[in-house]
């Protein structure tokens, strides 16, 4: 088990989603930021499915209760290994009592916690990942034990890799969305010229963008949309849907941010600004 | 009769939209889930694939591979032109327990004085309606219904509420719906639904599918007690019956 000392801001069990079940309006949910994720688990040879902790701006603390093998990814959050400074995309071996920790946020908005083969915490609807109220709980709170199983034997074949980053990216590629075509050509300029600030309105289902682009009546029927679907409301606000973002739509879709803009902006918080480019 | 026109939109790497005419209509409901039905059949049997039906459009979206949009384009006029007599898939009617009382039917009587109806004439046309699932969204197991009365049709509340309970029955405008889980919520709440719409701790989370169509009758506060007592240990059973596609 990992035990939550403290649970800092908002701290989740992630895997790779919740599939076949979008039909019935239940979002994929799953890690925000893939590539990120994707190299954790790879230096812990685990499958790229395996859950991982994804940890919020400011970081809990955590102590493990069984053996295992460690990597953290994704934002730099001043993480230390029973008080000792500790980096990101490398593998610790981790003793019984070993205390992780988090400091200051450096860079980037989501840091993730992967252990050899993975959190084991119970699936629902085929995934581990939170979500309420499939999951009966939104967030790890303090006291909370997460399951993994034991492991000791483990030899990394690779122990650390520099990884090119992209915390400090702000371009999010994007290709047209099914209402691409509705929209004036201001709106469009705008789109593609405006440099956009992230609005505090950002969590897991949205994110929301404080500029606003000219106003539409653009009216449709309520249809499918997916992550990284840019919506345009009436009032010309932006709303980019994330993971945990609702399954259907009535807005119009502009554009859709590539998989890698979505991790790109999965490390982004309020304050922050991005540009969109088509590609 | 001949099938209404498809379109072909890409929508991002992993997925595809199909849309049919822009109108509410059985007959292209009808077309998309029997298209939809054919291409799980046949065609998109792999289960990377997934398809989500709504109103006018089906997005088809594989999760793992990225798709070729001017293949799938052209594969998919060819199907689409090829689906014919192919088998359509089952359609329920559920028929849904409401109790109308005060407590839960919050705004029943502001609905009633705005239409200028009784109480009893507001539970008349909700009970008396066939409605059709156009679409599951928003929430988990929220079911966007067309075909309420037309005598009915009040529009949303100016103020949502922040929050409104789980099961509350909900109309505003052309729609009517039941949330299936606590929410913020802007429609004008006329009852309670008994039976849960969406239990996750079922293999088939939600017994309703898009293309189902929904009838709602009145029950006592009694009765609706007993039935939240069934939901509970999971015994609830809504009642069910088939129709022909």
């Amino acid at each position: 088990m990992l035990k939550v000392l403290k649970a800092g801001f908002y701290t989740t069990v992630q895997d790779a989603g919740r599939f076949h079940y979008r039909n019935k309006g239940v979002p994929i949910s799953g890690v925000m930021d893939e590539m990120s994720v994707f190299k954790v688990n790879s230096l812990l040879e685990n499958e790229s499915a395996a859950a991982v902790l994804e940890i919020t701006m400011t970081g809990p603390t955590l102590i493990f209760e069984e053996e295992t093998y460690m990597a953290l990814g994704g934002a730099e959050m001043s993480a230390t290994l029973n008080n000792l400074p500790i980096q990101n995309y490398k593998v610790y071996q981790i003793e019984v009592g070993d205390i992780l920790s988090f400091g200051r946020l450096e860079k980037g908005f989501r840091s993730y916690l992967g252990v050899k083969e993975g959190f084991t915490t119970k699936e629902v609807l085929g995934s581990k990942s939170f979500y309420r109220p499939i999951t009966k709980v939104n967030r790890l709170t303090d006291n909370d034990v997460v399951p993994y199983s034991a492991q000791n034997l483990f030899q990394p074949k690779i122990s650390e890799i520099k990884v090119a980053s992209f915390l400090d990216d702000s371009i999010l590629e994007v290709s047209k969305a099914p209402e691409f075509d509705v929209l004036n050509d201001k709106q469009l300029e705008d789109i593609f010229s405006k440099t956009f600030t992230v609005a505090h309105e950002n969590n897991r289902m949205a994110y929301q963008l404080t500029e606003t682009i000219t106003e539409h009546s653009i009216s449709m029927l309520t249809s499918a949309t997916i992550p990284g679907t840019v919506q345009l409301t009436p009032a010309g606000k932006l709303i980019i849907l994330m993971k945990d973002g609702q399954t259907t739509g009535g807005y119009p879709r502009a554009v859709q941010l590539t998989d890698k803009a979505i991790c790109i902006l999965a490390q982004k918080r309020g304050g922050d600004t991005i540009s969109f480019k088509l590609v | 009769m001949s099938s209404p026109k498809i379109h072909i939109k890409s929508f991002g790497v992993h997925s595809v939209l199909i849309e049919w005419p822009n109108e509410v209509s059985e007959h292209i409901l009808e077309k998309i889930l029997h298209f939809e039905t054919f291409l799980k059949n046949e065609f998109l049997k792999n289960q990377e694939w997934e398809m989500v039906p709504s109103y006018n459009s089906l997005l088809l979206i594989n999760r793992i591979a990225q798709i070729d949009f001017p293949i799938i384009s052209k594969d998919i006029i060819t199907w689409y032109a090829q689906l014919g007599e192919s088998t359509k898939p089952d359609r329920y009617l559920w028929r849904l327990p409401i109790n109308y009382d005060l407590e839960y039917g919050l705004d029943i009587e502001e609905v009633a004085s705005k239409l200028n109806k009784t109480i009893e004439e507001i539970i008349a046309m909700h009970t008396g309606s066939t409605y059709t699932v156009y679409g599951i969204g928003f929430l988990p197991g929220f079911m966007y219904l067309g075909g309420i009365d037309k005598k009915l049709e009040v529009p949303r509340k100016a103020t949502p509420r922040p929050k409104v309970i789980k099961g509350a029955v909900g109309i505003a405008g052309k729609q009517a719906g039941i949330y299936p889980q606590e929410s913020p919520g802007g429609w004008n709440i006329i009852g309670n639904c008994s039976v849960p719409i969406f239990d996750a701790t079922k293999e088939n989370p939600c017994f309703v599918s898009v293309g189902d169509k929904i009838e709602f009758y009145q029950i006592s506060r009694a009765e609706h007690n007993l039935h939240k007592i069934e939901a509970e240990v999971g015994i609830y059973k809504p009642e069910k019956i088939k129709i022909n596609a």
